[in-house]
């Protein structure tokens, strides 16, 4: 089993034991690595029902099978798994830089954290070599400083390291943990789970060999995709950039403005793709192994927010710009610089201020509750919220929560403007006018995100009518997931998507060129489809239902106002209902939307049947209680 | 034993990377390791990508001084230099690993071998560096010092002259 190092470490933050274990050939080959192994190795830590931040909670780290190799985008991407304090589901997020490469050398497939470590610590691995490290003078510290001194301190530049912020170590539920400065595994707070645990950093230096069975059959491969990835595949990625998303968003009424109160924005211009390029980009670069580089780093020039240098996409820009009502560039960048020094999700902190701004306009927020006249497109009073959240200061405090609880708190009807699915907030589509993609996001396991499936794809390039919900939407929706949680396991960089031209042939191709583990493409698409049933397994041991597949109150209630081809258009109740049925019945689960003991077993799940005995009769009303049951 | 430098003769290719264009990835390290060591281990690469800042990148490997410090610095006369490359080669026989190389290079550009105990310096691939074919961006360039100069000439010429033509309002 090349390609896998073939060892998990378990680290007991409570005791500060440390120990490795054996992955086995046939877990890898079913759950592959990244998030498919990580979501497996919560499962068999952790214990139902456990709160996100108890030290019961485990936080499980991995690298893919092809980290650590030339592969390219392949050679460097990490996932971390947890219970996520936002949705109290699985929470799953990847980040790529460096970081992953050095894991893998290191000698590890995977890292186990349980426990709570008494004081503020970080975890040294140098490669055999593992130990908890005083980390009380890094606490409060930033990513990047936190980074800066770990090297400092180990000599040594070429330790990598993933981090948390101060806002990791508040506990703010939108917490993000980062590496190589910037870059992050941004959703559903697992920083904060990170930080539950006194943990302040990973810091790894490897130097092991990491061989592959047949060098010239897998150069081959990789001339190949060197190639593809040259061509109009990654054409995008590689010229504007993500935020070439906002023209075309905003041309087809596709882009949430001012918290999902419209769909286009008038500034587009401003904030474009094209005009921060033009002004903003100073350069371009890449992350561990990759062929065709994506990662614009953007420096304001001029003005109060001078010096501001920051990666840009399209997602963090859209949060704090068109979500905001902020057409300014500068404080665009500051808000996302920021986001990355506190280290804070740079979506949902943008989500959170702009449903604050909501609140404020509707006068659920007054000016003497923030302190600050929020109002939608005061650029100075986004990047001041951005830090008050990330620090809970003041208004912050109750907004770290994310926006779900925070409407909890705040009450009089404020859930109405808070635009989350499942507790993790909304990204960059208005999925009002994009019904594939609207079905797409109310069945993602780690919650509201447009990266557990494809499924805008063909409602923005017109291959299917976008405002109507119809029979036939679930298979679209169940064959991209599939794809999409196969990218996320080996681990490769979404933006290289399109460079498999072959699909799941390629990339089983690629398995097993590193691994020299045979893998046919149909082997592949049913392990993703294996790994969506066990998200979904570990929602519903942890009580997720049906309900929960569901949208933004505004998306169901609001319609689309802007004059144009969208106006009108709204997801309801009917549609979604519909929409659910069919993805079901495709998935091969309930009406309920629970796997079925014939599918499990079709999946090579029987050990995991238990999860679902007891939900699978048909939905009675009242619905019965689930039965809990320890495992 | 103050020997004037001589200049690099003009014959001689190195690898030379412009920062420029470098992205960081260290494919170079990649196929530079798989080539000379059938593995992936950036510890036994020839060539070491270095990143101080997101937008500041470079790869550094050989620079064939002439004459060369580390071939001076080395107590038992493990280093050679070829007069018609500028490789320098090393005799694994006599090489204790001791690393007065490595301190005598101002770039870097010599590393120990982790297991076999003796240093390791770009030997070029016979002519044809795989760490050049390989890089997705064309950052790095096996070129002698005078198409270097060359190059650097081109490259602020378009830069200058780009400048003019917006300044004078013309779209280029």
């Amino acid at each position: 089993m090349l390609g896998y190092a073939g060892r998990i470490l378990h680290v007991d933050l409570t005791t500060g034991k440390v120990e490795t274990a054996t992955l086995k050939e046939e877990l890898a080959k079913k759950y592959i690595g990244g998030i498919g192994l990580g979501m497996r190795l919560y499962l068999d830590n952790s214990k139902p029902g456990v709160d996100p931040f108890d030290p019961e909670n485990p936080l499980v780290l991995t690298t893919g099978p092809l980290s650590g190799t030339m592969v390219p985008t392949g050679g460097n991407g990490h996932a971390f798994v947890s219970k996520s304090p936002q949705s109290f589901g699985v929470g799953e997020a990847k980040s790529h830089g460096h970081f992953g490469t050095a894991l893998k050398r290191a000698g590890y497939d995977g890292v186990v954290f349980k426990g709570k470590a008494e004081k503020p610590v970080y975890l040294w691995i140098d490669d055999d070599a593992v130990q908890l490290m005083d980390a009380k003078h890094l606490w409060g510290k930033s990513t990047g400083e936190t980074e800066d001194a770990i090297r400092a301190e180990l000599k040594d530049h070429y330790i990598r390291v993933a981090t948390i912020g101060v806002a990791g170590e508040k506990l703010v539920r939108i917490a993000c943990i980062m590496n190589d400065k910037t870059r992050a595994a941004g959703r559903c707070g697992l920083g904060a789970v990170m930080g539950s645990k006194n943990l302040k950093a990973i810091a790894v230096r490897g130097s092991k060999d990491i061989a592959v069975p047949d060098k010239d059959k897998l150069l081959e491969i990789i001339k190949r995709q060197h190639e593809r990835m040259k061509g109009p595949a990654t054409r995008k990625y590689r010229t504007l950039g993500t935020p070439e998303n906002v023209l075309v968003m905003n041309s087809i009424a596709a882009m949430p403005t001012r918290n999902f109160t419209q769909a286009t924005f008038e500034h587009a211009e401003k904030i474009s793709g094209e005009y921060l390029n033009q002004r903003f980009v100073a350069k371009i670069i890449g992350c561990n192994s990759c062929a065709m580089r994506c990662e614009h780093i953007a420096v304001v020039p001029e003005g109060p927010y001078k010096g501001t240098t920051t990666r840009i996409e399209y997602e963090p820009l859209w949060a704090m710009g068109p979500n905001c009502g902020v057409g300014n560039l500068d404080a665009i960048l500051k808000g996302m610089e920021l986001s990355n020094f506190y280290g804070v999700d740079a979506i949902s902190i943008g989500d959170i201020v702009g449903f604050a701004m909501d609140l404020y306009e509707h006068g659920i927020l007054s000016k003497e509750d923030v302190g600050l006249e929020l109002k939608f497109g005061n650029g100075e009073a986004m990047v001041e919220m951005v830090k008050r959240i990330s620090l809970r200061e003041g208004v912050g405090d109750v907004l770290a929560e994310g926006v779900k609880i925070a409407a909890e708190k705040i009450g009089k009807g404020a859930y109405r403007y808070a635009n989350h699915i499942k507790g993790v907030e909304m990204t960059g589509y208005d999925i009002r006018g994009l019904k594939t993609a609207a079905l797409g996001y109310a069945v993602s396991f780690r919650g509201a995100d447009h990266n557990r499936h494809g499924a805008y794809g063909p409602d923005v390039k017109g291959k299917v009518d976008r405002f109507k919900a119809e029979k036939g939407r679930g298979k679209l929706v169940y064959e991209t997931e599939d794809l999409y949680t196969i990218i996320d396991s080996l681990i490769v960089c979404k933006f290289s998507r399109g460079t498999y031209y072959d699909g799941f042939k390629d990339l089983a191709g690629i398995f097993s060129a590193v691994t020299g583990i045979e893998m046919t493409p149909e082997e592949l698409r049913l392990a993703g489809e294996r790994i969506n049933n066990l998200g979904r397994l570990i929602n519903i041991r942890e009580g997720l239902t049906r309900k929960d597949d569901t949208l933004p109150y505004k998306v169901m209630h609001v319609p689309i106002p802007d004059e144009g081809v969208a106006k009108g258009s709204f997801v309801s109740q009917k549609e979604l209902d519909l929409l659910l049925d069919d993805y079901y019945e495709v998935r091969g689960w309930t009406k309920d939307g629970v796997p079925t003991i014939e599918k499990l077993n079709e999946l090579g799940m029987k050990d995991l049947v238990h999860i679902v005995k007891g939900k699978l009769a048909p939905a009675p009303s009242p619905p019965k209680k689930p039965s809990k049951k320890e495992d | 034993m103050a020997s004037v430098p001589a200049a690099r003769p003009a014959k001689w290719k190195l690898v030379d990377c412009d920062p420029d264009k470098c992205t960081g990835c260290t494919i170079c390290e990649y196929i530079c390791s798989l080539t000379k060591e059938d593995v992936f281990n950036a510890h036994k690469s020839r060539i070491r990508t270095t990143r101080l800042h997101p937008l500041v990148n470079i790869s550094i490997t050989c620079r064939l001084c002439s004459p060369a410090p580390c071939v001076t610095a080395c107590p038992r006369d493990s280093l050679t230099q070829s007069e018609e490359t500028g490789v320098i080669m090393i005799d694994d026989d006599k090489c204790d690993g001791c690393s007065w190389c490595i301190e005598a290079c101002d770039y870097g550009a010599i590393t120990l071998h982790p297991e076999k105990k003796v240093v390791r310096i770009c030997d070029l691939c016979d002519g044809d560096p795989e760490c050049v074919k390989w890089c997705p961006e064309e950052a790095l360039d096996f070129i002698t010092r005078d198409l270097m100069a060359q190059k650097a000439r081109i490259t602020v010429t378009k830069k200058l002259f780009k400048e003019a033509m917006e300044a004078a309002g013309i779209k280029v």
